[in-house]
């Protein structure tokens, strides 16, 4: 029903916008991985696959992304964790107050990431509210210096950050689960616990795909957590990044770390959505 | 019935003998490979009321789609008198229609919605109000102007489509099925007073419905669609009395369906014979069950075929009563007989043969 | 239904899940409410007990000139970033569900890649990006960063009311002799106001609160929440908490705000319906 000039007006400016903004940008991150930096401080514009090597044989570029994708995952587990029974809490047992426990379960999601990180540092800090609070009720009588500039405190925050994000897809799924399906299940005799294994969870399946995507791949990329809580054994890849791009001055070797990111984040999300199909039914 | 008959039989001639207004000239339609419409041809009169009848996934509502602009014909073309229709925009076309869950915009009240047409069209506002009033005055919504359609009943909702529609005085008015969400009595006082509307207006209807009773009850002609292609177009009393394909006798009312041979000028059907002046070879006959009688003490009349069989079934219809009897060759025939009960359970069945109407095979199609 | 047992009735599996969702909710909350609580605390950001509970923070932070300016710098970022998004999001929403093109696939991933990708591949890409064609940083190049992120939320939120909206409502307008710009201002526009100010909201919020893209945007002026970056790299004092429970306050408005428009129009239609079921006698 629709004309082709309609149909050439709503696709053409969206089109040009996303090729300038989105699609050159990417590409030419692509272009800057090959290039390299001169003596004086210059990019070089001469093509070869020397920024890709370095990735390969210089240790702390490959063991900070591994330990980058382990917290990552911890992230992700911890999210999940998390977010599953709260959202099959809502779903199932919450009756009316559904909504608005939904509504606050959200509600975190709109305050600020970095108010909200923040808020971990003067929590776990030596002198930070925890710290204290332990020692005046005599638990402990030194602060507990693990608590922050450690890996704990990024995968701490970041599971704060990232729980409501699992939590929204796998709550939309367990609410697609037609009601009747789960009296049918009983009244075959399963009992709660067989129901929720051999038909609720399985039917879930995509939302728990979809959570853990987005708490994997946003706390991958995440650089702001651990440069305020990380310290120096937080360090995750996009930090080395941040500094190819500051003080280091190496765009070409930045740009090619960005890309490997680019592109395990793209796989990523084309496993994912391959997952997400193969347990949807509908 | 009675109302039935005589809207027909007063427009049976009629309808025909008016100037062509639309005519659809071998319209296809395809989605990918899938074939929706195949070579269709279709004359609409000035001021007829013709109805698309046919069921789910025959493709009407694709044709009506075509007709108003909101799909292209794969081939074929369409015309308006000297212009040609199929290559405009919905918006430049002198045609309207009533959706079929009525598409009333829910952010504008009864009254918007009415003047919708005329505000794009930037009528002068005193006219727009004029006209709206005057249309809603005709569909008696008058009182429910300011209502938004969420606060008005099904029934309500229907006629402010039509307003919306006839106040831009179309030439044309599509309706694709328009009464198929309303309940059962609602429904038959709708086809009265949509039937009256339009010979009040006088603007051609395309009415598109599965209902075959609706169709039979409102229309001027009938065109039945199957599979994407036309069955047969005809007045309700010509499809009915002179079914063209054994389809189109299932379709339309009940009926039997008589495999039969003929040889030298009779037609056999099993142990049933009756005299035909036919080429020799395999027939079809439709057989209304009204038109078969059972034979009471006064005796058969002279010329009619003749059976035997056992009553097997009966369903009791209000006036009449449906009755399945078994003929001793296997043969089911089902009878309507005036409801009087008390029949014996062996029965024997006359007909004219001038009942036996010839039908074409409709063959599977997909 | 069965399973929607009332509060008396737990058994010992819906007590465990009501246990854990209590602490899941505490785990969310209690680092804002701490963040609230400290920003009254006389003594600095942490020590327990707070002491001396004191307004003076808030004082400090009213005459903060730069904090205010980057307020300012980040209303307009936001403004802007919104009007864009809106702009190519609204008709890239209506491509992917109406248009065939050669190459759909792709544009769909790329509209929407944002929305997952880590904010540094995006802020990065954009700086080479400027850094090619010579361009000055500044708030321009901020709000282009997120003018053209923030295009996967509006796409999808007015994507998602698309798919609700009937198509015959624009069928109707075409029918009744509205072109198709007369359609999409009066009937298309007005069927997703709902998605519309939602994505609006949400654009907005994100702007606001937006730092890994900035981060490598930024050309002499701050936004707001870099200049807390700032500051937070200087050493930290209850302001920063301050500042925090404001931003957080205004986010709680926008959400009541978002949640109110939302319930008012569901209402709305639920009432009808139900007067349309009373009228027609309909049980349901």
């Amino acid at each position: 029903m629709f004309s082709r000039a309609y149909k050439a007006a709503v696709t053409l400016p969206p089109l040009i916008w996303v090729t300038a903004f989105l699609l050159m940008p990417y590409l030419l991150m692509f272009c800057y991985s090959f290039w390299s930096v001169s003596a004086a401080q210059t990019i070089e514009h001469s093509w070869n696959l020397s920024n890709y090597g370095q990735l390969l044989r210089v240790d702390v570029y490959w063991q900070t992304l591994l330990r980058s994708m382990w917290i990552a995952a911890r992230v992700t587990i911890f999210s999940l964790l998390l977010g599953y029974p709260l959202a099959y809490f809502l779903s199932f047992y919450a009756g009316r107050k559904k909504d608005l426990l939904y509504q606050l379960v959200i509600i975190p999601l709109w305050v600020s990431y970095l108010v909200r990180a923040y808020a971990w540092k003067t929590i776990l800090g030596s002198d930070g509210v925890l710290n204290t609070l332990l020692q005046y009720v005599r638990l402990t009588k030194h602060p507990l210096e693990f608590l922050l500039y450690s890996p704990f405190a990024v995968v701490l925050t970041l599971t704060h950050i990232y729980t409501p994000f699992a939590f929204l897809p796998i709550y939309a799924a367990l609410e697609h689960i037609p009601r009747n399906l789960v009296e049918a299940s009983h009244d075959l005799g399963a009992t709660p616990g067989q129901t929720f294994w051999k038909v609720i969870f399985p039917l879930s399946i995509p939302g728990v795909v979809a959570g853990a995507t987005f708490a994997f791949v946003l706390s991958l990329g995440d650089f702001l957590a651990p440069l305020l809580l990380g310290g120096p054994s937080g360090i995750m890849i996009s930090n080395i990044v941040v500094s190819l791009f500051g003080a280091a001055y190496n765009w070409p070797l930045g740009a090619a770390i960005s890309f490997c990111m680019l592109l395990l984040v793209v796989s990523l999300l084309f496993f994912s959505e391959r997952l997400e199909k193969k347990w949807s039914f509908s | 019935m009675t109302t039935t008959s005589e809207i027909s039989m007063s427009l049976a001639g009629d309808g025909l003998s008016r100037a062509t207004l639309l005519s659809i000239r071998n319209v296809a339609k395809r989605f990918g490979k899938n074939v929706v419409l195949r070579d269709i041809s279709l004359e609409v009169a000035e001021g007829e009321f013709l109805t698309i009848l046919g069921e789910s996934g025959s493709g009407k509502t694709t044709l009506l789609r075509i007709i108003a602009g909101f799909e292209t014909a794969s081939a074929g073309e369409v015309w308006m008198g000297e212009e040609r229709l199929d290559r405009e925009p919905p918006y430049r076309r002198r045609v309207n229609t009533v959706f079929q869950h009525y598409a009333l915009f829910p952010h504008l009240t009864v009254e918007q919605n009415v003047a919708y047409g005329l505000r794009v069209a930037k009528r002068p506002e005193a006219e727009v109000i004029s006209r709206v009033s005057e249309a809603l005055e005709k569909v008696k919504m008058s009182a429910h102007a300011k209502s938004k359609p969420s606060k008005i009943s099904g029934g309500q909702q229907q006629r402010v489509a039509l307003a919306r529609a006839l106040v831009n005085r179309p030439r044309l008015l599509l309706l694709d099925e328009p009464l198929s969400a309303l309940d059962a009595n609602l429904r038959r006082q709708m086809q009265v007073e949509l039937k009256s509307l339009q010979r009040e207006v006088g603007i051609s209807f395309i009415f598109v419905t599965h209902d075959q009773e609706e169709a039979m009850v409102m229309s001027d002609r009938i065109a039945l669609l199957r599979s994407g292609e036309l069955e047969q177009v005809a007045t309700p009393r010509e499809i009915y009395g002179r079914p063209a394909t054994a389809y189109a006798a299932q379709f339309i009312g009940h009926t039997n369906l008589l495999k039969a041979e003929v040889r030298a000028g009779v037609v056999r059907c099993g142990t049933l014979t009756w005299s035909a002046a036919l080429p020799d070879g395999p027939a079809l006959f439709s057989l209304r069950p009204e038109n078969l009688r059972l034979v009471d003490g006064s005796g058969p009349t002279a010329g009619n075929a003749l059976v035997r069989g056992k009553v097997r079934h009966r369903a009791f219809h209000g006036a009449t009563e449906l009755i399945r009897v078994e003929c001793a060759d296997g043969l089911v025939l089902v009878v309507r007989t005036p409801g009087s009960g008390g029949l014996l359970d062996d029965v024997e069945l006359e007909f004219s043969p001038a009942d036996a109407i010839l039908v074409r095979e409709s063959p599977e199609r997909i | 239904m069965e399973l929607l047992v009332s509060d008396a009735q737990f058994d010992s599996g819906s007590r465990w899940l009501l246990f854990h969702a209590v602490a899941v909710f505490a785990f969310l909350y209690l680092p804002i409410a701490v963040l609230i609580l400290y920003s009254f605390n006389g003594e600095g950001v942490g020590g327990f007990p707070p002491h001396h509970l004191t307004l003076d923070w808030y004082r400090l932070l009213f005459a903060d000139a730069p904090i205010w300016d980057s307020v300012l710098n980040s209303l307009q970022v936001a403004f802007a970033a919104m009007v864009i998004s809106l702009t190519f999001g609204v008709p890239a929403a209506l491509a992917l569900e109406r248009a065939q093109f050669p190459g759909k696939a792709l544009f769909r991933r790329l509209v929407l890649l944002p929305l997952i990708l880590p904010g540094i591949i995006t802020g990065l890409s954009l700086l080479m990006l400027f850094n090619v064609t010579g361009t000055e940083l500044s708030l321009m190049t901020i709000i282009l960063g997120h003018g053209t992120a923030l295009i996967s939320v509006a796409t999808t939120e007015v994507f998602a009311g698309l798919q609700k909206l009937d198509r015959a409502q624009e069928e109707a307008s075409l029918d009744l002799g509205a072109n198709y710009w007369q359609t999409f201002w009066r009937i298309t526009v007005p069927n997703l106001k709902l998605p519309i100010i939602g994505a609006a909201l949400l654009i907005f919020t994100l702007s606001m609160d937006e730092i890994a893209v900035s981060f490598f945007l930024i050309g002499r002026d701050n936004t707001l929440p870099l200049e807390i970056w700032g500051r937070l790299r200087r050493g930290i004092t209850p302001e920063i908490n301050a500042v925090s429970t404001i931003i957080f306050l205004f986010s709680l408005i926008a959400i009541v705000f978002w949640y109110r428009l939302r319930m008012r129009s569901e209402r709305t239609t639920d009432a009808g319906a139900e007067i349309v079921a009373v009228v027609e006698g309909d049980p349901a």
